[in-house]
């Protein structure tokens, strides 16, 4: 019996002696939403633009200070004409799968994605010729006529993002969802541990090559310190809070901001940056009584960026008031046209609607209710609105119910609708090509369907824009026209930070969630 | 017997297929569009119509819905929009958490519920008694996610005894599994212990007035020895009723409990379905939901046969 006891401890002691093997660094996180669909290329839902960013890479990317910079590409030669692009691939560039990634895979993916994605369909519809792949590393592009946004479009930040895929799977129809989804990015996407509703995990992908520079914003090097991400679905975020709390998960994606006292409460939690959004109220441009411009004018003068802010982010640390169409401090932020407005002016607004001989038929304000960080702008506008002369009919409804009914043309009266609020990702809306709502082509611009072809003018002129100054000067006439038109008004911007423990170090800011370059101690 | 459950049997075929004409009518008459919410907030017009051709919601609906009919009969429920799944094997594979939370909550339910209400009959008017109807009427009035929130603070974060979420696969331990749905199952089967402890306490309360109950007092019957023989068989129809009826007024309890929890049962799926409009799991989901309902109710009548012998069908 006694030497039972001993064989059992010295085979303990052994094991102590030994010390455990190596664990694996698995990092948990809650992102805003479960995985569901995984081709960022076939939808422009963010979460599956962020699981493009794990597992696919981008020939160029955007940094920190919003600066395109090479990714997947070495080097960029540009012909004197401004007409030929030559891109050359890094060497040593690698599929999950092993295969090497090569010039006609990426030629093959700008095809599909250009398919797809606004900005992509104008650049490459209007001024790329042709593409073709002289080697296996080597891209060239061929233009009609020059445009500064080429590089650009095709290190765009936000859905859609031009992923990098295979040949094989980038040849798949724009308009069918892939099924394969190997990627040369750092991370690999394990699709039998993927279960919707649940968890979506990825491994780190060990033959992916980082460029040297270090990380800065989606650009520089994708330098990876996990061996494992685990993307938990956890809806409720107090939830996600306690289990980040207690241990349980390592990174919270979107902590409504309510919740952010409790974070830094916690002893072993923190706060860091992440991406930055814009409030915005969208017309209907089609419906009276927004088809009279000076109506939409006396909207301007009745909302007040503060109030907007104050009521859904609450803590000024997190918000700031931007005049701009554009996000402040990026290059084309600009106060231009925006004297007098968003403040509140609400004098102005009824002299405004007394002169447009508005006849106090009720305005439909559809307003979300199931998105914390929009639950209370329509409540807000709804208030300044009245002050300012309007008659208000706040509809609340979930925000999928939104998104469908703000695609009917239909009077307010027989289901339409007049106005209502949303955010947007700063990231996609840097300059006047990119903002959708900008979009002015009438039954092709996004619901609301603004029609001006003097905005439409100025948006194709900045295409063709061929340097930072006169890119400047096109935003600033393209803002100033959109408020005289009004096609949307901002409402001030916010900051998303996420939550992360104490032991989660290096987070990258960026308009998107990466996880590259992020330590677990 | 058998003549009678063979008849609720075919019973069941005109229920379901009320449920799911009505089920299928509802979600396209609701407001919302899969083809948007999938096309994401980006998308253009076009986008979202391609989709929806590829949906197939662009036909006409008696065409969709004659689809989707043929195709259920069948035994293919169809592909979810969003999942990219058969929603069969969807549901499959979240059966399990849902399962274990509904049989768990009823063993809690059934363990703790009999004995309070049992104890508080045959102490009316007692301190006891008081406490277990005071218990009861909390158990029905704090919502669930309170409770839930609540025993997740003290449990999960003051003492770190539970998981404060997940679930745990019974293929990956029982330890696990039991550690991960031991709160769950705590949470959800308060309001069950207080139904079925309120009604267990009325039902013996009424048989302890009857003759026979003094009859048996009077042969020289312990307390217990009464209970066990002749109040307790006497009372259960309608304490086996509550339980019944409890066992299927979980199906809308899982979908809180198990959104709170983040386990992927069928509860979430079916939150989750919902929110997305994902129609061909939330028409399947739902028929399942109504299939159950009616089996218990089957099971509950037959039950009583067992229990009473003066029942006869």
């Amino acid at each position: 019996m006694r030497l039972r006891h001993f064989a059992l401890a010295a085979a303990l002691g052994a094991a102590v002696a030994s010390g455990p093997a190596q664990a694996a660094t698995v990092l948990r996180a809650v992102m805003h939403s479960d995985v569901k669909i995984v081709d960022p290329i076939w939808t422009t839902a963010y979460i599956s633009r962020n699981v493009g960013y794990m597992i696919y890479d981008t020939l160029f990317a955007l940094d920190a200070n919003n600066v395109v910079r090479p990714e997947m590409v070495d080097t960029v030669d540009i012909s004197p004409d401004k007409l030929t692009y030559t891109l050359k691939l890094r060497d040593g560039l690698l599929w999950h799968d092993g295969l090497p990634v090569t010039s006609e895979d990426c030629i093959a993916s700008i095809r599909r994605w250009s398919a797809k994605d606004t900005l992509g369909q104008k650049i490459f519809s209007t001024f790329v010729t042709d593409m073709s792949a002289p080697d296996a590393n080597t891209i060239v592009i061929r233009l009609k006529e020059p445009t500064g946004l080429l590089l650009f479009a095709l290190g765009k930040p936000s859905s859609n993002v031009p992923f990098m895929m295979p040949k094989r799977v980038a040849d798949t129809d724009p308009n069918k969802q892939i099924s394969d989804f190997t990627g040369s990015g750092p991370f690999v996407f394990k699709k039998d541990e993927w279960k919707p509703g649940d968890k979506t995990v990825f491994v780190k992908f060990d033959k992916y090559k980082p460029r040297p520079e270090p990380a800065s914003g989606l650009a520089g090097g994708k330098v990876v310190n996990l061996d494992r991400v685990e993307w938990l679905a956890i809806s409720d975020q107090q939830q996600a809070l306690n289990a980040l709390s207690a241990g349980e998960i390592d990174y919270i994606e979107q902590p409504p901001h309510d919740l952010l006292p409790l974070v830094k409460a916690d002893p072993n939690l923190r706060i860091v940056t992440g991406a930055r959004g814009q409030f915005t109220m969208r017309f209907n441009s089609t419906q009276p009584p927004f088809t009279n411009p000076k109506i939409k004018q006396a909207v301007w003068y009745a909302l007040n960026q503060e109030d907007f802010l104050r009521a859904s982010i609450g803590n000024a640390e997190y918000y700031r008031t931007c005049k701009s169409f554009y996000p402040c401090g990026t290059p084309l932020a600009t106060e231009a046209g925006m004297d007098g407005l968003l403040i509140g002016n609400a004098r102005k607004s009824q002299e405004l609607l007394k002169e447009a001989g508005y006849d106090g038929t009720p305005v439909v304000l559809m307003a979300s209710t199931d998105l914390p960080v929009l639950t209370n702008l329509s409540p807000v506008a709804k208030q300044a609105l009245e002050r300012g002369g309007f008659k208000v009919d706040m509809q609340s409804m979930d925000w999928q119910t939104l998104v469908a009914r703000r695609a009917k043309k239909d009077p307010p009266s027989a289901g339409g609708w007049n106005l209502f609020n949303t955010a947007w990702v700063t990231a996609d809306i840097l300059n006047p090509a990119m903002i959708g709502f900008l979009n002015a082509s009438c039954d092709k611009a996004l619901p609301g369907w603004p029609c001006d072809p003097e905005l439409e003018r100025l948006r194709e002129a900045f295409l063709r824009a061929p340097d930072l100054e006169s890119q400047k000067a096109i935003a600033a006439a393209a803002q100033k026209r959109g408020i005289e038109y009004g096609t949307h008004v901002p409402l001030g911007e916010y900051d998303q930070p996420i939550a992360v423990r104490k032991n989660i170090q290096d987070v990258v800011t960026a308009p998107a969630p990466v996880f590259w370059n992020i330590t677990k101690k | 017997m058998f003549g009678y459950i063979l008849r609720r049997l075919l019973s069941t075929v005109p229920v379901m297929l009320i449920v799911a004409v009505f089920v299928f009518l509802m979600l396209r008459i609701g407001p919302g569009d899969p083809a948007a919410i999938i096309a994401g907030d980006n998308a253009n017009a076009d986008q979202v119509a391609m989709i929806r051709q590829q949906l197939g919601l662009d036909k006409p609906l008696l065409i969709q819905l004659f689809v989707w009919l043929r195709d259920i009969l069948g035994g293919d429920f169809g592909e979810s929009f969003f999942f990219r799944k058969k929603v069969a094997d969807l549901i499959a594979d979240r059966i399990e958490p849902t399962l274990a939370l509904a049989i768990c909550t009823t063993i809690i339910a059934v363990i703790v519920a009999l004995p309070l209400g049992v104890i508080a009959a045959m102490k009316r008017g007692s301190v006891i008694d008081r406490l277990v109807m005071g218990f009861s009427v909390l158990g029905f009035s704090v919502p669930v996610f309170v409770i839930g929130y609540g025993l997740i603070y003290l449990f999960a974060i003051e003492l770190p005894w539970l998981p404060v979420q997940g679930y745990q696969r019974i293929a990956n331990g029982f330890q696990p599994f039991l550690r991960s749905i031991a709160l769950p199952s705590l949470t959800l089967s308060i309001v069950y212990i207080a139904l079925i402890a309120r009604m267990t306490r009325t039902s013996v309360l009424e048989v302890l007035d009857e003759d026979y109950i003094r009859t048996a007092y009077s042969r020289g019957l312990t307390p217990l020895q009464t209970l066990m023989r002749h109040a307790l068989p006497n009372a259960a129809v309608p304490i086996v009723t509550v339980i019944g009826l409890g066992v299927a007024l979980l199906i809308g309890g899982v979908v809180v409990t198990e959104s709170v929890f983040a386990i992927p049962g069928i509860g979430r799926l079916t939150v989750d379905a919902a929110l997305a409009r994902d129609y061909p799991t939330i028409q399947a989901v739902i028929l399942l939901f109504s299939f159950v309902y009616v089996m218990i109710n089957l099971v509950i009548d037959i039950s009583y046969l067992l229990l009473d012998p003066r029942i006869r069908y």
